[in-house]
This record gives structure tokens, C-alpha cells and sequence, in this order.
């Protein structure tokens, strides 16, 4: 259950509507099933009170979508930000990827979003209904004449088990705490990552990425990938493919994509919630965010506007290349 | 009709794999469903479906058409075919076999494509009868019975047993081959089954969702409507809906530069991408509206319009599923078809 509800959301968009403050509304509506929710621009009240939904399946990152519709939009937009999201958005407006002025940001709490597949694992397939209202989940199949009450903490996204932040880093109005940076785990399965042998860690990377089926949902949901022609759309650029010619092209695109987002991705984990083969996409940008914070002491991206990443602010006192291996002090 | 006892499907696996490769669902190792050859100790999942589609076998996501290689000023042209070996993929549910009918009338009509047509030939489908459907199924809606697949052979499975019936003169053959692993029996049980399963299909929450509003002809009714702008606000223009779909035919042939040569591969392509069908004056659609609009018109119009009616969708449900931003033809039959 999330602690501010649907109805509060609903009508802090209807009065920021009504007062002029905002133009359009980006929100969450609902979809067929209680948990297949697509983003949407609400233009007025009615169809705001019909199809606006906030629970624990609105897991999409809007900062991304502020990009387009910032352009299209006439007046502001209100968006509501979770956390995470506002990490994003921070970075995006670092990146002078959208005009602040035309965006009214809503801060809102979050206990965390839930992931489908985890409650499917628990209450099997054929949901008819989930009510997201009460202490516990309650999910109605049709296989079963009575909903299974679902624990909320158990059926978490990975990426919200690893929540590395309740803070909102940027807002124009909070609903509720500005909420602090929390201590998280999420290191620790990169870790045994690095634990691994180099084989062990390939075979690792091999096995995961050759379920990858280039449908490019880990790029197109990515805040930090905002090219307006990335270059592997870009048929001039002599990389451009829509599936891999090869098992290691297959394996490049990845890492390309990676080592493009580092220092700039939030670890906001879009990637490898969208990802159609469960390919752990977020432990590549992870690992890369823990080497940054060793090497270069600690950075989060989107922590504030501006900032400048560790790898493009050259320092005389940076690290070379070879001491990461050898240590500071070796002749390397 | 035959049976096996499910405790006797190992040894039968054992049996067909012997004489011909045996593909089937199996769980992956991020507990998916995937197809994948069997060997000693594979276990068929218990997964309604796979993530990816069976299309794979007959319409593979890349292949190599032919290779050139250069030596100074000469080019030779390499033949990369590979004569196709006998093949058998097991457990296919009722919606992906009619997809391969949806596949046929693209790929082995006039010029046929030979490299489809020779995986066809060599393939043998063994289709599986569903018992739990999920709330993202919607085959009813284009006439499909989850619970009479076709295919070569169909089976159903029970608590402790697996019946097979064969549909064609292949499926015969198949049936002969397992034949010492089975034994005759009558349809009975078969038939409760099929009771139970379409007693279930009329409680999912899409079991009256129609497709009688679409079809050949509607075009003009359908291409202008303004609900388009709506229903693709939030689309990513990923390849994801594209890509599990089992009836997406679109491809590319595009030339890999090897370095010292070219392998010209053929590879699926989406409509939802910016680049699909670029041709020299650019591209024929600009906004991601009307690449989305593209996808849906060929299932619902384009395709029965030139192809008897049949709609290009078998409601299998993986877009439902995958989508990133949960946008899928559901949501678009009802928005556009009036609930």
C-alpha cells in the first residue's frame, strides 16, 4: 500500500488543473488488469477522476517522457516523482534535456513497486483483480473463489528490495517527507560478480545476454539514453542493426550501452524492469557505478543538478588506468 | 487416439530424440519458459507458454542468406544453406500452432521462401492442449479452442497421463514412431478435459472480446481515427510487442562487413522501429504514431484484407505481458471496436 493515496494524488491534479498552475497532467491509467498500467497525459478533470491511477504497479519512470512532451505541451506539465525518478530528473535537466520552467514537479512518496511476475509466482496465473488498498495485497484469480493476501514486502522489484534513496532530490511541491538517502545492499551482487574468476564471469554474462532479443526496451525506457538518433538506429553509422550479425555483436551492444551511461546513470533500474527476457541489465550499470565510487570516491548521478560526473572531470590527482590493479603506489 | 503415462514421457523423450532432434519448453535459468533441445534430464515446464515464440524455428530472428568473400579483384559467392534434418518441436499451445497457418500464407506463397519452406517441411508440430489459460489469453477471440490445438499431433495432459491424436499424415508417421511408448485408448477422458477447459475460458476477463468491428476493407474506417494519437502517446517505439509476437513476419536483409567479405543476413525487423522500411527518400513514417498505427492496422485490416479474413493475431497474450508501458492490441480492439 502506498502511503499518499489515489484519490490525493487525483485531486492535487485536478486543483493545479483548475488553478492554472499546469496545463496537463502526466500520470499513470489503468489498463485491463489491475496491474498492466500505461502512462498518460490527462488534460482535464473527467478523464482524470475516470482513468488516473496511483497503487503499486506505477513502476514507470516518467522523467524520460518530460523530453517529448515538454515540446508538444502548450503551458506546464505536472509530474508526479517518485525518489528514484527525481534522480533522473535531475540528470536529464544536468543534461539540458528539458525546459524546468515548463514542468511542475510533484514529489510523492514510495513504498516501493511490485513486480507481476513475483505476485504470479505466489497466487498463479489468472488474475481477475488486485486491490493494492489494504495492509495486505489481495489478489483474486480465477482459479480460486477467495483473493490470496499477499505480503507487499515480498512480492517487491529487485530494484525496490536495493532502494538506494527515499529522498526526492528535486520537486516543486512535496506530498508528504522529503525523505532521507537510505543505506542499501544493492552492491552485493555485484560483488559476487567480481568474485568470480573471468571465465566463471563470462560464462555468467554469456548465459544472460544470449537470451537478449535486441528489442531495445532497455535503451528506449533508459532516462540516460536520450540521443535523438542513437547510433545503433543510425544506418550511417556502420553499427546499426536490428538483431546481432553475430554472438558477440550480441554481447556489445550491451556493454557499448553501458559504458555510453556511465557516471550518468541513476541506477534507476528501468532497464531490467522492462526487459521482456529478464536479462539483470542493472548489474552492468552497477558495477560501473562501483567502480566509480572506488576509484573516484562517491558519486551519485542525479544528486543534484550539475554536477559533473567523475569520468569527464579531470583531476591532476586522478587515478591512471594501471592503479587500479597495481595500487597507487606501484611504478604501473 | 493413444495415451503414455506421464511417468513414462522421459523414456519416450529418449525414444523420438533418437531419431530425430526434439525440441521443447523447458525452464530457463531465470525460471522462464524457453524452447530448448532436449537432452538426458530436460523436464517440459509447467509454464502456460514461453516468453519467446515458436516462430523461431521455421522464421529464425537471424540467418545467414550467403556469404561473398573478396580475393583481390574476384568475389565469390558462398551457399551457407544447410540441408534441414527432421525435426519435431513438442508442446506447443493451440495459439502459436495457428500462428505457423499466419506464417504459411506470408512465406510459402508465390515466390516461396525456401529457407521457411524447407524448416516447414522438416518440422513436426506436437501441439498441447492448455488447462490454466491466463487472464492475457485471448485466442477465443479469433475463433482459436485452447482446448483442441491442432498441429501434426495434439495432445492433452492430464494429472497422470499424456493422449495424442494425429491431425496429418506426418503426425501418423510421429505416432507410428512412438507407437512401443503408447497404447490405444479412447477419447473420454480427453474430452472431460476439454469440458473443465471451456468452462475456465469463458471466466477470463477477456473471454468477450471481439474482433467483429476489424477486417479486410475498413481501412478508410479506421486509418484517420483520431484515438491514435491517444493509445500511442507512451509508446517507446521498442521491438519488444514485435518480437514475442508469434505472427510479427517482418524482415530486413541487410550486409555485415566481415572485414575481408560480407555476410548478408536476413534479420526480424519491427514496424515500431524509426528505420523500419527506410528507403532512399527516407522514411514513409515519421512519428511513432504512425509506426504504431502500422502494427495494428496489419493485424486487424492489412492482413485479413488480403489474406481471407484471417487476422494476424492469435491472442497468445506476450504483449500483454511485455509490454514496457503495458499498451497491447486489447486495449486497441477496445478503444478503436467500442468495448
Amino acid at each position: 500500500m502506498q502511503k499518499v493515496s489515489q484519490q490525493q494524488l487525483i485531486d492535487k491534479a485536478v486543483s493545479l488543473l483548475a488553478d492554472g498552475t499546469v496545463s496537463c497532467v502526466l500520470g499513470w491509467t489503468k489498463g485491463e488488469f489491475d496491474y498492466d498500467i500505461t502512462p498518460a497525459l490527462f488534460t482535464d478533470e473527467a478523464s482524470l477522476r475516470q482513468g488516473f491511477v496511483w497503487n503499486d504497479f506505477c513502476g514507470a519512470n516518467f522523467s524520460k517522457y518530460l523530453v517529448a512532451k515538454t515540446r508538444k505541451c502548450e503551458g506546464k506539465i505536472l509530474v508526479f516523482l517518485k525518489p528514484c525518478d527525481t534522480y533522473s530528473f535531475n540528470q536529464l535537466l544536468t543534461e539540458h534535456r528539458f525546459d524546468r520552467e515548463k514542468v511542475y514537479a510533484v514529489g510523492i512518496p514510495c513504498e516501493g513497486m511490485a513486480d507481476i511476475d513475483k505476485v504470479k509466482a505466489i497466487c498463479g496465473d489468472g488474475i481477475s483483480s488486485i486491490d493494492c488498498n489494504g495492509e495486505k495485497m489481495a489478489v483474486q484469480t480465477i482459479y480460486e473463489d477467495a483473493p490470496v493476501q499477499v505480503d507487499a514486502s515480498s512480492v517487491l522489484a529487485e530494484r525496490c528490495i536495493n532502494c538506494k534513496s527515499k529522498k526526492h532530490v528535486a520537486y516543486d511541491e512535496l506530498m508528504g517527507d522529503e525523505g532521507d538517502v537510505i543505506d542499501s545492499a544493492r552492491f552485493d551482487e555485484v560483488a559476487k560478480l567480481e568474485a568470480m574468476t573471468p571465465d566463471e564471469r563470462f560464462t555468467f554474462w554469456q548465459n544472460e545476454l544470449s537470451r537478449c532479443i535486441r528489442c531495445n526496451a532497455c535503451r528506449d525506457a533508459c532516462p540516460a539514453c536520450t540521443c535523438e538518433v542513437c547510433v545503433f538506429n543510425n544506418p550511417k553509422s556502420g553499427v546499426e542493426n536490428k538483431s546481432p550479425a553475430n554472438s558477440f555483436e550480441e554481447k556489445m551492444f550491451h556493454i557499448i550501452r553501458a559504458f555510453h551511461v556511465a557516471g550518468r546513470c541513476t541506477d534507476c533500474g528501468e532497464c531490467s524492469r522492462v526487459c521482456p527476457q529478464n536479462i539483470p541489465l542493472h548489474l552492468l550499470n552497477r558495477k560501473f557505478i562501483k567502480d566509480m565510487n572506488e576509484c573516484y570516491g562517491e558519486y551519485q548521478a542525479g544528486a543534484e543538478v550539475g554536477s559533473r560526473a567523475p569520468l569527464v572531470n579531470y583531476t591532476t590527482d586522478d587515478l591512471e588506468p594501471g592503479e587500479v590493479f597495481n595500487g597507487r603506489d606501484s611504478d604501473a | 487416439m493413444r495415451k503414455c503415462s506421464l511417468d513414462a514421457l522421459q523414456a519416450l523423450f529418449a525414444h523420438v530424440n533418437a531419431s530425430m532432434a526434439l525440441y521443447l519448453p523447458v525452464d530457463g535459468s531465470d525460471g522462464k519458459a524457453v524452447y530448448q533441445k532436449w537432452s538426458e534430464g530436460a523436464r517440459w515446464s509447467h509454464a502456460l507458454n514461453t516468453v519467446r515464440s515458436p516462430k523461431d524455428f521455421f522464421f529464425p530472428q537471424t540467418e545467414d542468406l550467403m556469404k561473398f568473400k573478396t580475393a583481390g579483384k574476384s568475389i565469390e559467392i558462398v551457399d551457407v544453406r544447410n540441408a534441414a534434418e527432421d525435426f519435431v518441436i513438442f508442446g506447443v499451445r493451440a495459439c502459436d500452432v495457428k500462428s505457423f497457418e499466419i506464417l504459411d500464407r506470408v512465406f510459402l506463397t508465390d515466390p516461396v521462401d525456401s529457407f521457411y519452406a524447407s524448416r516447414r517441411e522438416h518440422g513436426t508440430i506436437v501441439s498441447v492442449a492448455c488447462t490454466r489459460p491466463s487472464e492475457t489469453c485471448f485466442c477465443g477471440t479469433f475463433g482459436i479452442d485452447a482446448a483442441s490445438p491442432a498441429g501434426d499431433v495434439s495432445c492433452w495432459k492430464t494429472e497422470t497421463e499424456l493422449f495424442w491424436q494425429a491431425n496429418t499424415p506426418k503426425g501418423e508417421a510421429f505416432l507410428q514412431l512412438i507407437a512401443p511408448l503408447t497404447e490405444e485408448c479412447g477419447n473420454e477422458a480427453v474430452q472431460a478435459q476439454q469440458e473443465k477447459t471451456a468452462a475456465v475460458m469463458k471466466k477470463l476477463p477477456l473471454a468477450e472480446l471481439k474482433a467483429d468491428a476489424f477486417g479486410g476493407g475498413k481501412t478508410k474506417e479506421f486509418f484517420d481515427r483520431p484515438e491514435w494519437s491517444e493509445l500511442s502517446q507512451a509508446c517507446l517505439g521498442c521491438g519488444t510487442c514485435t518480437f514475442v509476437c508469434p505472427t510479427c513476419q517482418c524482415y530486413d536483409i541487410k550486409d555485415f562487413n566481415t572485414g575481408n567479405g560480407v555476410i548478408r543476413f536476413r534479420c526480424w525487423d519491427s514496424c515500431m522501429y524509426s528505420e523500419f522500411t527506410k528507403m532512399a527518400h527516407g522514411n514513409s513514417r515519421l512519428s511513432q504514431k504512425e509506426r504504431f498505427r502500422q502494427r495494428f492496422m496489419h493485424k486487424l485490416v492489412y492482413y485479413p484484407e488480403n489474406n481471407d479474413g484471417l487476422f494476424s493475431c492469435v491472442g497468445c497474450g506476450r504483449c500483454l505481458s511485455k509490454c514496457p508501458i503495458s499498451m497491447n492490441i486489447v486495449k486497441v480492439m477496445k478503444k478503436l471496436g467500442g468495448e
